[in-house]
C-alpha cells in the first residue's frame, strides 16, 4: 500500500544483490524516501565515516506516493553522507527513474561497499545484476544513457548515472538521471564514482496499489484542482518555470551577482524567462522550445531548450544541436549573475554540459565566481588557470571552465573542489559564499533575512530547498512576510523546514506547496497509506526527519559555530535595491531558533526534544 | 453518437497522467507497463506524443485473430479483447500496423484499448486537454477553426496557423 514493502540491498565489495523487507515501523514513523532513507543511513553508517570510502552507503529512495497519480508523484532522493560537506546529503529528482524504481517493486536500493572495478548495476523487477563498465567508464551521462538502452535492447529503461566529473570526484558532481535531471547538490555524484558505480538502469512492470483507491483519486483529483487554479503552479511555472523569478528576486535587490558582492544583476532580464520565450535576433526561433513534465506533474515546469546553432560555444559540435533541459532558474543565476554573464546561449550550453557531465550548477558558479574575484585580485593568475581570463561577465571563460571541470582536467580540476577548497587554497577562505560547506543559491541572504538563517541552519549546508522561506518573504505564500526583517524569521524558518522534510519524504515534489499546504497534502498521503496521516502527524514527522539530520551532523563534527554565513553577509552591506544597507541578522535570529527547536544554546536537540520526537 | 479519441501531442507535457488513470481503470492499480496508452518522448526534438488504438473499422486485429476474441461494440464501435475467449496467440498483436495491441505477460492474453466502455480515463486524466473525447465525425473540428480564423481574418491571409500550446 503506497510502499512496496521491499528494499534491495547491493554489497559492491561482496558482489551480491539482496531483497529485505522495509523496516515498516520505522515508515511509519519517517514516511518514505528522504526521512525513511536517512534512519536507514544514520543506524548503518558511523556518522564520521569518509563520505568517499567505502564505508559510506548510498541509498537510492522513492516515497510511499512515488509512482502513483498523486500530482507530482515521480520523486525519488539520493541519501548519503556528502563529500561537499561532510554532513548529511539528500538530493531530490524527478524525471521518470523514481517511479520506475517503485514499479520494479522496491522502496529503496541500499549501495554499499566499493566494487573493484568499474560497474553498472541493472534491475529488471525482482532481478538486480552488476555489469562490468569498462565500455562505458569515462563517458558522459548521456552517453552511458543511450549505450545501457541499446546493449540491453531496452528503450523502456531509465538510468540514473555520472559523469566524468562523478567519476573523478568532482566534489559536487550530480546524479543525473534521463538526461537532464538531478539529484543535483551535495556531491552525491562522487558518491556514487568513489565506489566505482557508473549508472543505475532500471526496468519495472509491477504496479502501484494503495489503501483506498476511491478516496485517493478524489484526494488527487482535488490536489490537481488546487495546482491548477493556482497563478504560480497552474500559470506561472508552466509558462515560464522556475525562471519566472529572475525578474522578480532582482527587482526586490536579493539577486546575488558576481559573488554576493552585489545584489542585483544589469543583465538579469537577457538571461530571464522573458529573454528565453523571445525569438532571437539569429534565426528567429526563441531558446526556449516547450515546457515538459516529470512523472505525474500537472504543473510540467521543466525547460526545454535549443540552442542557436550559429552560437560560438557549439560551432563543430553537433551533439548540442538538439534540444535538451532548458534554464531553470538556480542555473541561470549560477551561471549568470553570479559570474556576471549575460550571454543566455552560452549559459544554456554550460547548463547543457553540467547535466551531460552531471554536476551541480549551483556549485559550479559558485565555485568559478569566487575563483574570478580571486582572479580579479590577482591572486589567481592566467598562468594558474591554463590560459583562461577568468573575468566577471566572460561567457568564453565560463564555457572552458565547464569544459574543464566536467572532466576534472587542468584548472577544473581545482574548480572541482568547490568554493570553500579552493579560496582556502588561495588564502581567502572568506570568499566561500557557502555554510557548512556548500555553496549558496539564488537568493541574498542579507536582503531576505529568513533564508539567510535557512541557509545558516540548513542540514545539508547552503540550500534553498530545505526552507523555502522565498514564499512567504516574496511571494506571499502562504502568508506575506517583509523580507527586511528578522522578526518572526525562526518559527518561519523552523515551520518551513519541518514541512518541507515531509514533503519530501512522501514522493511528491516542494513546487506543490506554491499552492498546496499540508491540509491538501495529508488526505493524498492518508488515502494512500495505513496509519492515520494528518497534517499535524506530518509536521512532527518533518520535525523528526530535522532532528535526526541535525543529530547525524553534530556526531559528525558540526557545532552550533557551522550555523552561520560568510562575513560578506555579516559586514558587507547591499548596495542597491529596496534592502539597501542591510546585512544578515542571522546572529541575532539563531538563539531563538534554538529553542523553538527545543535545543541547547550549542544547538543540540535537548533530552526533552529527543524523547518528545520519539528519536 | 460514436465518439472518438483526440490526441494533441502540441500540448503534451508528458505527465504520464494518462497512463496512470488507464492501468488503475483496467489493472485496478498505477502501472504504467500494462497502460494501453503510451506517451513517446522524443527527446531530441522536445516532442512528447501520446499514442493508443485509433479503433479501426476494419480491424486487423479482429479479421487476424484466429478464435474471434476480437468483436466491435455495435453502440460504440470499439474492438473488445475477450479475455475469456483469448488464447494469447499474439497474432494480431502482429497483425495491427500500429502496435496498439499489446500482449501481457501476467494475463497470457492481450491488452488494448477499449476507450472505458464509452468513458476514456486516460483523456478525463489529462491536464492540458492534449487528449479529448469528440465526436468521431468532427475530429477535425479544432485544426479546422484555427484555419477558419485565419482565413477569417482577411489581412492575415495566407498566414500559419497559430498553434494552442498549453
Amino acid at each position: 500500500m503506497g510502499w512496496t514493502g521491499k528494499i534491495l540491498r547491493i554489497d559492491l565489495t561482496a558482489r551480491t544483490a539482496k531483497s529485505e523487507p522495509t523496516n515498516m515501523d520505522w515508515a511509519m514513523k519517517y514516511l518514505g524516501q528522504r526521512g525513511l532513507a536517512t534512519k536507514y543511513l544514520v543506524e548503518e553508517v558511523d556518522a564520521k565515516v569518509d563520505p568517499l570510502g567505502p564505508g559510506n552507503k548510498l541509498i537510492l529512495a522513492t516515497g510511499p506516493l512515488t509512482g502513483t497519480a498523486a500530482s507530482t508523484g515521480g520523486r525519488y532522493s539520493v541519501v548519503t553522507k556528502g563529500p561537499l560537506t561532510n554532513a548529511i546529503a539528500c538530493s531530490n529528482s524527478g524525471g521518470y527513474f523514481g517511479a520506475e524504481l517503485k514499479f520494479a517493486g522496491w522502496d529503496m536500493v541500499i549501495i554499499e561497499g566499493k566494487a573493484s572495478s568499474p560497474v553498472y548495476l541493472t534491475i529488471f523487477d525482482d532481478v538486480c545484476e552488476i555489469h562490468d563498465a569498462k565500455d562505458i567508464w569515462g563517458t558522459s551521462v548521456w552517453h552511458t544513457d543511450e549505450w545501457i538502452m541499446n546493449r540491453h535492447q531496452d528503450p523502456l529503461l531509465h538510468v540514473a548515472g555520472i559523469g566524468v566529473a562523478g567519476e573523478k570526484l568532482v566534489l559536487y558532481s550530480a546524479i543525473v538521471n534521463d538526461l537532464h535531471r538531478a539529484a543535483g547538490r551535495s556531491g552525491v555524484g562522487a558518491v556514487m564514482g568513489s565506489k566505482n558505480v557508473k549508472a543505475v538502469a532500471v526496468r519495472g512492470t509491477g504496479g502501484v496499489k494503495v489503501r483506498d483507491g476511491k478516496a485517493f483519486l478524489a484526494a488527487t483529483a482535488a490536489g490537481k484542482k488546487v495546482l491548477q487554479q493556482n497563478g504560480v503552479t497552474g500559470q506561472g511555472l508552466p509558462a515560464y518555470g522556475t525562471q519566472v523569478l529572475m525578474n522578480v528576486i532582482n527587482e526586490a535587490g536579493a539577486m546575488p551577482t558576481r559573488n554576493s558582492r552585489d545584489v542585483q544583476f544589469e543583465g538579469a532580464h537577457d538571461i530571464s524567462a522573458e529573454a528565453m520565450a523571445t525569438p532571437r535576433k539569429t534565426d528567429g526561433k526563441a531558446n526556449l522550445l516547450t515546457n515538459q513534465a516529470c512523472f505525474g506533474c500537472t504543473i510540467a515546469c521543466g525547460r526545454i531548450s535549443k540552442i542557436d546553432d550559429t552560437h560560438f560555444t557549439i560551432q563543430n559540435k553537433p551533439q548540442y544541436r538538439k534540444a535538451s533541459g532548458g534554464l531553470e532558474y538556480e542555473a541561470a543565476w549560477a551561471l549568470g549573475s553570479n559570474t556576471g554573464v549575460k550571454d543566455l546561449e552560452a549559459l544554456t550550453y554550460v547548463n547543457f554540459i553540467c547535466n551531460e557531465q552531471a554536476l551541480d550548477p549551483i556549485s559550479f558558479g559558485a565555485t568559478v565566481s569566487a575563483a574570478m574575484e580571486l582572479y580579479e585580485m590577482g591572486v589567481i593568475t592566467k598562468e594558474m588557470t591554463g590560459g583562461i581570463e577568468l573575468k566577471f561577465g566572460s561567457a568564453e571563460a565560463l564555457v572552458a571552465c565547464v569544459e574543464l571541470t566536467g572532466k576534472a582536467e587542468g584548472f577544473g580540476k581545482e574548480l572541482g573542489q568547490g568554493s570553500v577548497r579552493l579560496t582556502q587554497k588561495y588564502g581567502h577562505p572568506e570568499l566561500a559564499m557557502a555554510s557548512k560547506g556548500q555553496e549558496f543559491p539564488a537568493y541574498d541572504g542579507r536582503t531576505i533575512q529568513g533564508i539567510g538563517l535557512a541557509y545558516a541552519t540548513s542540514n545539508r549546508g547552503g540550500c534553498h530547498l530545505r526552507g523555502y522561506t522565498i514564499a512567504s518573504e516574496i511571494l506571499g505564500i502562504p502568508e506575506k512576510t517583509d523580507p527586511h526583517v528578522t522578526a518572526g524569521k525562526p518559527g518561519l524558518v523552523k515551520a518551513f523546514q519541518d514541512a518541507t522534510a515531509a514533503v519530501d519524504s512522501s514522493g511528491l515534489c516542494v513546487f506543490t506547496t506554491f499552492a498546496w499546504t499540508l491540509t491538501d497534502i495529508a488526505p493524498q498521503i492518508d488515502a494512500a497509506l495505513p496509519g492515520g496521516w494528518t497534517p499535524e502527524k506530518l509536521v512532527e514527522v518533518g520535525e523528526r526527519i530535522w532532528n535526526m539530520e541535525r543529530q547525524f551532523n553534530n556526531r559528525a563534527g558540526f557545532t552550533a559555530k557551522d550555523d552561520t554565513l560568510p562575513p560578506r553577509f555579516l559586514k558587507e552591506a547591499a548596495k542597491t535595491g529596496p534592502g539597501t544597507g542591510l546585512v544578515s541578522g542571522v546572529d541575532t535570529m539563531l538563539p531563538e531558533y534554538y529553542e523553538l527547536r527545543g535545543w541547547t544554546k550549542d544547538g543540540v536537540p535537548t533530552n526533552e526534544t529527543i524523547s518528545r520526537l520519539g528519536l | 453518437m460514436l465518439k472518438a479519441l483526440v490526441i494533441d501531442p502540441v500540448k503534451c507535457t508528458g505527465c504520464k497522467q494518462c497512463e496512470m488513470a488507464c492501468s488503475y481503470e483496467n489493472e485496478n492499480e498505477f502501472n504504467v507497463s500494462k497502460s494501453r496508452i503510451r506517451v513517446f518522448d522524443f527527446h531530441e526534438e522536445g516532442k512528447m506524443v501520446p499514442y493508443t488504438c485509433t479503433q479501426c473499422a476494419e480491424a486487423w486485429c479482429q479479421q487476424a485473430c484466429p478464435v474471434n476474441a476480437i468483436t466491435t461494440d455495435a453502440a460504440t464501435g470499439v474492438k473488445i479483447v475477450h479475455e475469456n475467449i483469448c488464447v494469447g496467440c499474439k497474432v494480431c498483436t502482429i497483425a495491427c500496423p500500429f502496435g496498439t495491441v499489446n500482449y501481457n505477460a501476467s494475463t497470457g492474453k492481450v491488452i488494448k484499448c477499449d476507450l472505458c466502455q464509452g468513458n476514456p480515463a486516460c483523456a478525463d486524466a489529462c491536464p492540458t486537454g492534449a487528449i479529448t473525447f469528440q465526436d468521431i465525425e468532427q475530429t477535425g473540428y479544432d485544426k479546422m477553426k484555427l484555419w477558419a480564423a485565419v482565413a477569417g481574418a482577411s489581412d492575415h491571409a495566407g498566414a500559419k496557423a497559430p498553434v494552442a500550446k498549453h
